[in-house]
């Protein structure tokens, strides 16, 4: 039986209208009526205003009227609109008095908050008609898809290899080999090459839509348009970058990104999105009015006394994450990425800002951070948080977190950088990294999975610009090498940059190998930098967000001229990933619970049971039991492992710990030796002639097995 | 099987959408399965790519089949990407859709 309530109440200027649902927010389609609802807390009046496909000017702007608002909600419905050639827009009214928060501008026509197609920046780089007084344009969506039996994967975290990546530095490069490059397309063209590395994991850096020609201008280098590339400046919250799709131009992206996304499904392939919830794209009082800022700017910003903008983002304006509205909004959006769109996870840019209070003050139980870990449809998502902000508050180790929320671990990247080049006093520390940092982590009881490891990320060097510059070299985003971190914990192997030198090149590989080993054989979730399996480098640009172009576009050349990185990466995530020992979730005991003559997991130094502590000392040993592997869900007994690690430059030899009786150690991988020695397909690893010591070369690794 | 063919015109989008699935359906409600001859078609929108499937999907429930064919290049890469080329059969001339569903 048919509705009572699908007739029009309403004429205006010949659109049929009447009351809509205040909720959902946005703009809902249902069979030929379209429901526009919108929330201010603080605006008088609402206008919507509508446009055909890309024209200038409106052709209608219809009032909300009294009987359209319910609340602090403005809704209405239309019948029989034709939507895919509709764009809309707010037009809110209210007090100008930027004191007291309130920046309400009837002159201004708004993007919706809600807006799940945004066209406007529909090409890459293509000049937008500036003078345009809508220049962000909302559209509304189709919210079917045929997923088939698809669902988010729900692989145990501790089972991830997570390969950061950003949609245009993957394939824009030269010889990239796909048709469509710098799209979502282009990443489904490459998903062969992913199953071959051997990640399972993508996570996206910004897939949000935001505007490449924020802050634009010329490099003073070479005189090249630099564009903000990597997106960390949102324009919506529920809409995906149009010019990431090849179908942009036809304002396909919602298509095409979800088509990304069941096909890495497919293949096995976990899909994380790097999220930015701690600013907009409106900057500060001097930026422009795209959206919140005019629709209800004291509700969604965080705000001193004075009305000024907060900005502990460092890009000029906080979002007001613990206001009880916006706090709705971020949920709704996260749950939207999960119910659309199929997404596993969530990576929180600068998310110490999200268990702010709207004063700025740090909460010691924030209740936008509380309702995540908790929400029913998050409840398998996962949710990994940068736990720092630009407003100085760190929280690696000690992020809210529920038992839900995993941290990317800033310390790991650190005592590793500083072990891989031979720093002293970094030696207990590393240790406590290689297991699964218990010191940050055991006391609250959260696990090794609450550890996010990496080495390099799209913030700082890449890993062969690790290995190959002692300090940054950023002027081609002209800010006089101001920008970025300065404090890289990186050597460069004895030359500044490129070098013909090879055994400086040598070295520069070993190193690579060293540091994706120590990544590997680590407790918690591995984090690879995507390029860095084929020694990418940025030129020791440490900053490249504004260089779309070679500098931080992966060279798919340097798979064949590094291609003993690239074989080497390949082989050590395959053995992670065959390995259970090195991927627990709880933390290890270190003891022989079991009884069967070794313990879990068991430190070693260059004598076998006798484990360096020194302050200078430069070389670790450890043993993993196989035997403990059928402890773990889906485990059976494995083989035994052993890793050491030289990170002296001179040689030194290893006393073994003693094999069960029948079982000898092979070698299975050694750093300090050139491809194809460095490292043995599974089942093919030689067996080592002197069972009671090896000799590892200097700032090398060796990992052998025992079976 | 019987079948008929519908003609698709230069675009397939909101402005006449209602018309092909009209007239894609007119032909499944007879029981004959049904071939879309895309040849003249350069451009289909998000509505447009939606008709076809809802299409596929009732022939489907008829035990019918829908075959499209002489999709262009410009909108097979629309299907490709969009991921919805999946779901249908494909043929490049009349003769070879024929041949296929004849056999």
């Amino acid at each position: 039986m048919d509705r009572v309530d699908l007739f029009p109440t309403h004429e205006y200027q010949g659109l049929k209208l009447r009351p809509g649902r205040p909720y959902p927010f946005g703009a809902t389609i249902a069979g030929n009526m379209v429901n526009f609802s919108v929330y201010s807390r603080y605006a008088t009046d609402c206008t919507l205003v509508l446009f055909h496909n890309r024209e200038e000017k409106p052709f209608v702007e219809i009032p909300f009227f009294k009987e359209f608002r319910l609340g602090n909600v403005f809704s209405m419905i239309i019948f029989d609109l034709d939507y895919e050639n509709i764009e809309y827009g707010f037009r809110m009214d209210g007090p100008y008095e930027p004191e007291k928060g309130h920046w309400f501008d009837k002159s201004k026509i708004l993007l919706d908050p809600y807006a799940k197609l945004i066209v406007g920046r529909d090409v890459w780089g293509q000049e937008p008609h500036w003078d345009s007084a809508y220049q962000y344009r909302a559209r509304v969506v189709f919210d079917d898809f045929d997923w088939e039996d698809d669902l988010p994967l729900e692989t145990p975290v501790n089972d991830l290899v997570v390969y950061e990546m950003h949609v245009r530095n993957f394939t824009c490069g030269a010889g990239s080999g796909v048709k469509h490059r710098g799209t979502f397309a282009g990443i489904v063209e490459k998903i062969p090459y992913l199953l071959e590395l051997g990640v399972n994991c993508v996570e996206l850096m910004p897939i949000h839509e935001f505007d490449e020609f924020e802050n634009h201008r010329v490099s003073p280098v070479d005189g090249r348009q630099l564009y903000n590339l990597w997106g960390y400046s949102n324009v919506g919250f529920f809409a995906p970058k149009a010019a990431y799709a090849s179908t942009g131009k036809y304002a396909m992206q919602v298509d095409e990104l979800k088509n990304l996304v069941k096909q890495l499904h497919k293949n096995g392939i976990e899909v994380i999105l790097d999220v930015v919830f701690n600013h907009t794209a409106e900057g500060n009082e001097q930026g422009p009015y795209i959206s919140y800022r005019g629709i209800d700017n004291k509700t969604y910003y965080m705000l001193t006394p004075d009305g000024h903008y907060f900005n502990f983002s460092g890009c000029g304006n906080t979002l007001n994450c613990n206001n009880p509205n916006v706090r709705d909004m971020i949920v709704e959006s996260l749950r939207y990425w999960v119910i659309d769109y199929h997404i596993d996870g969530f990576r929180f840019d600068l998310a110490a800002i999200l268990g702010r209070d709207q004063n700025g003050h740090p909460m010691s139980n924030p209740p936008l951070l509380e309702s995540l870990a908790h929400d029913p449809i998050l409840g398998k998502t996962k949710l990994i948080a940068e736990a720092w902000d630009a407003g100085g508050l760190y929280q690696v180790g000690s992020f809210p977190s529920w038992g839900r929320w995993a941290e990317w671990n800033g310390k790991f990247r650190d005592s590793m950088r500083r072990f891989l080049k031979s720093d002293e006093g970094v030696l207990a520390d590393v240790k406590e990294r290689i297991i699964g940092s218990p010191d940050l982590y055991a006391s609250q009881g959260r696990g090794i999975k609450a550890s996010v490891n990496f080495i390099t990320a799209h913030d700082g060097f890449t890993l062969m610009d690790l290995v190959s510059y002692n300090g940054k070299h950023n002027e081609a985003n002209g800010e006089d090498n101001r920008d970025g971190e300065n404090h890289n914990n990186s050597w460069n192997c004895g030359c500044e940059g490129e070098t013909d030198d090879p055994d400086i090149n040598r070295l520069r590989h070993q190193q690579v190998k060293n540091a994706i080993t120590m990544l590997m054989v680590s407790q918690g979730i591995p984090m690879v930098l995507s390029g860095d399996e084929m020694g990418n480098s940025q030129q020791g640009n440490n900053n490249a967000y504004c260089q779309d172009n070679e500098i931080a576009w992966l060279d798919w050349n340097n798979l064949e001229k590094n291609a003993d990185l690239f074989r080497y990466f390949k082989q050590m995530i395959k053995f992670r990933r065959q390995h259970k020992v090195l991927r627990y979730d709880e933390h290890l005991r270190h003891q022989d619970y079991l009884g069967l003559g070794y313990p879990d997991f068991s430190w070693h130094g260059v004598k076998a049971w006798q484990p360096e502590s020194g302050h200078n000392n430069l070389t670790l040993a450890f043993m993993l039991n196989g035997q403990y592997a059928a402890t773990i869900p889906e485990g059976h007994s494995d083989d035994f492992i052993y890793v050491a690690m030289n990170m002296h430059w001179e040689m030194h030899g290893f006393e073994l710990p003693q094999l069960p009786e029948s079982m000898a150690w092979h070698v299975f991988a050694n750093t300090g030796v050139p491809s194809p020695d460095d490292i043995f397909e599974s089942g093919q690893e030689p067996v080592i002639d002197n069972q009671h010591e090896v000799l590892v070369g200097p700032r090398s690794i060796m990992i052998l097995i025992g079976k | 099987m019987k079948f008929e063919t519908y003609q698709l015109a230069k675009e397939l989008d909101s402005f006449n959408y209602q018309q092909v699935q009209d007239g894609v359906l007119a032909i499944l409600e007879k029981g004959s399965s049904a071939i879309i001859d895309m040849t003249a078609c350069k451009y289909v929108s998000s509505t447009g790519l939606r008709v076809l499937l809802y299409s596929k999907k009732i022939a489907a429930s008829k035990g019918l089949r829908l075959c499209l064919v002489g999709i262009s290049d410009e909108v097979q890469d629309i299907m490709n990407v969009t991921g919805f080329n999946t779901f249908f059969d494909c043929f490049h001339t009349m003769d070879e859709c024929l041949q296929a569903v004849n056999s």
